[in-house]
């Protein structure tokens, strides 16, 4: 492990990483991105109770599993920055995090809106939606706290200790979540079988799922080079680089 | 036997807020030896005698003790070391007595009669059993300082310790050094007074206010 | 360092800061004031009528109870941190994480043991059954030493910064989320005659979990507050 990360705890290794990655990324985003939702949105077939308002599934969906993969991610990135003390690291965390809090976002946004008419109500204290929202709230922790310090190489680490901490309650948060869910259960709601979605749905989803996950990729990794060079901005090799207009 | 360096610093680099305070800076510290650091401030005195302590760490660069990095295992390190910084560590609420006496149980060390003993040596007189808020400046400052005379550490890291001290209060401190030095020990401080008189092996690092 | 010098370190941290809280009694006192206050603005606010009370006494008992914990927290670390006796507690020979463990031990007592052995009377202002007071004990004797522990770390990323409190706050009450879940259900369970060790159970389970990890996650959290 060490052996394979070493390399990269030297800023410049990962710049140079982060922009041999970044293609790879910006090319499934946008190839997936544009087949996914001409499929899912244009040619996928009406659901036969809900109509068009289920279409709202290409969208919600993969945003609210990118919401808890980044901040899985998010929080590996946290634990290798304690563990081995790896600067980029941190900063990928904090890459990340803004993203992270994005996607759970709009997965908050699209599900509220595909609610109103399946459950007549902007919103509805289901499990999922719940944990979602706290999982918001741990996304805005992170980042306050790290907008809260003066020095950023303690804001860093003390974000990642947050990371750390969080992802060790988040299932602990979600299991308890689900469990108060199925104890208080008030409305009936009507919930989706993932697995009985038809396959017509089930591969422009899956397409969306892959672009949703190309595009945080980018956007991570566009801020992650932006964050390495405004830490190394002194560095000579950053200069050169400024130098060159790259 | 090879004299061997106490303390080493090695190439230790750092920035804070966009400012670098010191870059590759190199120095060691043999057993009898004391350094005075000087400069202006805003130079990174406190800056550095912090990392030298551990408590902040260095953008490069490694601090040895006894020929081991310190972050390898710190807690042996800490029970060699004595650091009274610009925030002395003294409770306001407790008095002189509690005050040392928590110190003493929490670095480890036998709490007996000597702490009596030395509040009154250090003119403490009678106010031993008095909250130390309600002491003046100096006053309170000993009652840190009574830790140089309490505890077996080698290394003393001292951040301006004789602020707030009277005429005697700073002889006795040198005298107390004097005796550290003497039985082996090191001494890292920072202050403004001029000690060439009193210590002539006396070591000096001068860092400059850096742009 | 022999064993004994372990305890005197934990027994030295402990009541150092229970002996500052029993002469500033206001540590003491004002979250229990605080405690009954908040519960006596629900009935003003909803109404009096005693089974809409009965229904809702459990969670405003807890939520109460998360209020006026996070009322000591920013002081836990606030004035050694201020004085410097927290770089005194990080050079000392012994794990800062023992030191952290006393000091949230200290920060039950002050704030937790209070509303524990207050709780049957607020319970009964509350117009809770009988049978739901043993609950409502227990559930905060296992559950407020379980909020200090992890409101701990909430402090401890915060003592550095200028207007900590309100930044903890944020922190710290989306983690409380599942505590509060289990134990107002553990009231719940008990005041229908059912068996509610169950979550009694879980509430153990993770006062065990927390007890281990959230010191390392303090004492971490300290040294890069003060660095």
């Amino acid at each position: 492990m060490w052996k394979w990360l070493h390399p990269y705890a030297k800023a410049e290794r990962a710049y140079q990483l982060c922009n041999t990655l970044m293609p790879y990324f910006a090319v499934i985003t946008v190839v997936c991105l544009t087949v996914g939702w001409v499929w899912g949105l244009a040619y996928a077939p009406a659901d036969y109770q809900q109509k068009d308002s289920y279409r709202i599934i290409f969208i919600h969906v993969p945003s609210a599993i990118l919401s808890m993969g980044a901040y899985s991610s998010m929080a590996i990135a946290a634990i290798i920055a304690l563990v081995w003390q790896i600067r980029n690291a941190e900063l990928a965390v904090i890459s990340i995090a803004p993203v992270g809090a994005a996607m759970t976002a709009i997965a908050l946004i699209t599900g509220a809106a595909w609610g109103k008419p399946m459950w007549g109500a902007w919103w509805v204290w289901d499990a999922r939606l719940t944990s979602e929202l706290i999982l918001l709230f741990l996304y805005l922790g992170v980042l306050s706290l790290y907008h809260a310090f003066e020095d950023k190489k303690s804001a860093g680490r003390a974000a990642c200790i947050l990371a750390v901490v969080g992802v060790i309650n988040l299932p602990i948060i979600h299991f308890s979540v689900e469990w108060w869910n199925t104890l208080h259960q008030g409305a009936t709601i009507t919930k989706f079988d993932t697995s009985a979605i038809d396959s017509s749905m089930l591969w422009p989803l899956l397409i969306n799922i892959i672009a949703f996950a190309g595009f945080v990729g980018v956007v991570t990794l566009i801020r992650l080079k932006n964050e390495i060079l405004q830490c190394e901005r002194h560095r000579p090799w950053v200069r050169e680089l400024v130098g060159r207009g790259e | 036997m090879r004299i061997t360096n106490l303390l080493e610093i090695k190439s230790v680099t750092c920035t804070k807020q966009e400012r670098c305070l010191f870059e590759s800076l190199s120095f060691s510290l043999e057993a009898g030896q004391i350094m005075q650091i000087e400069g202006p401030n805003g130079a990174g005195k406190t800056s550095l005698l912090r990392i030298i302590s551990g408590f902040a760490r260095p953008d490069e660069g490694e601090i040895h003790f006894e020929g081991q990095p310190i972050s390898d295992n710190y807690d042996e390190y800490a029970a060699q070391l004595l650091f009274i910084g610009h925030k002395t560590g003294v409770n306001g609420q407790l008095t002189a007595y509690e005050n040392v006496c928590h110190w003493l149980r929490v670095h480890g060390c036998q709490v007996d009669e000597r702490a009596y003993d030395l509040l009154s040596l250090l003119g403490l007189v009678g106010l031993e059993d008095v909250p130390v808020r309600t002491l003046s400046a100096g006053q309170q400052r000993r009652v840190a300082l009574v830790r140089l005379w309490l505890n077996n550490a080698k290394l003393w890291i001292l951040d301006e310790p004789f602020t707030a001290l009277d005429k005697k209060g700073v002889r006795q401190l040198q005298i107390r050094f004097s005796e550290h030095l003497a039985q082996g020990g090191a001494i890292l401080l920072t202050t403004h007074q001029d000690l060439t008189t009193h210590f002539a092996a006396l070591k000096t690092l001068v860092l400059e206010y850096q742009l | 360092m022999a064993q004994h010098s372990y305890w005197q370190l934990f027994f030295s941290v402990y009541s150092k800061d229970v002996t500052l809280a029993f002469r500033q009694r206001s540590e003491i006192v004002n979250p229990l004031l605080f405690f009954l206050i908040v519960i006596t603005l629900f009935p003003l606010a909803i109404g009096p009528e005693p089974a809409l009370l009965k229904r809702m006494a459990p969670g405003i008992i807890w939520v109460a109870a998360l209020l006026s914990t996070m009322l000591g927290l920013d002081k836990l670390f606030r004035d050694d941190y201020n004085d410097g006796s927290l770089e005194q507690l990080i050079a000392s020979p012994y794990p800062l994480s023992l030191s952290v463990l006393a000091k949230v031990f200290a920060h039950w007592t002050i704030t937790g043991l209070p509303m524990v052995l207050m709780a049957p009377m607020f319970a009964l202002l509350m117009n809770l059954e009988s049978q739901a007071l043993g609950a409502t004990v227990l559930t905060l004797l296992i559950g407020t030493p379980l909020l200090s522990f992890i409101g701990a770390i909430g402090a401890a990323l915060t003592v550095g910064l200028q207007k900590g409190g309100i930044l903890m706050s944020l922190l710290v009450l989306p983690l409380y989320i599942p505590v509060l879940i289990f134990a107002t259900s553990a009231i719940d369970t008990s005041s229908m005659s059912l068996a509610y060790g169950g979550q009694l159970a879980i509430l153990g389970a993770m006062l065990a979990v927390a007890s281990v990890c959230a010191p390392i996650a303090i004492s971490s959290a300290l040294k890069v507050s003060v660095s």
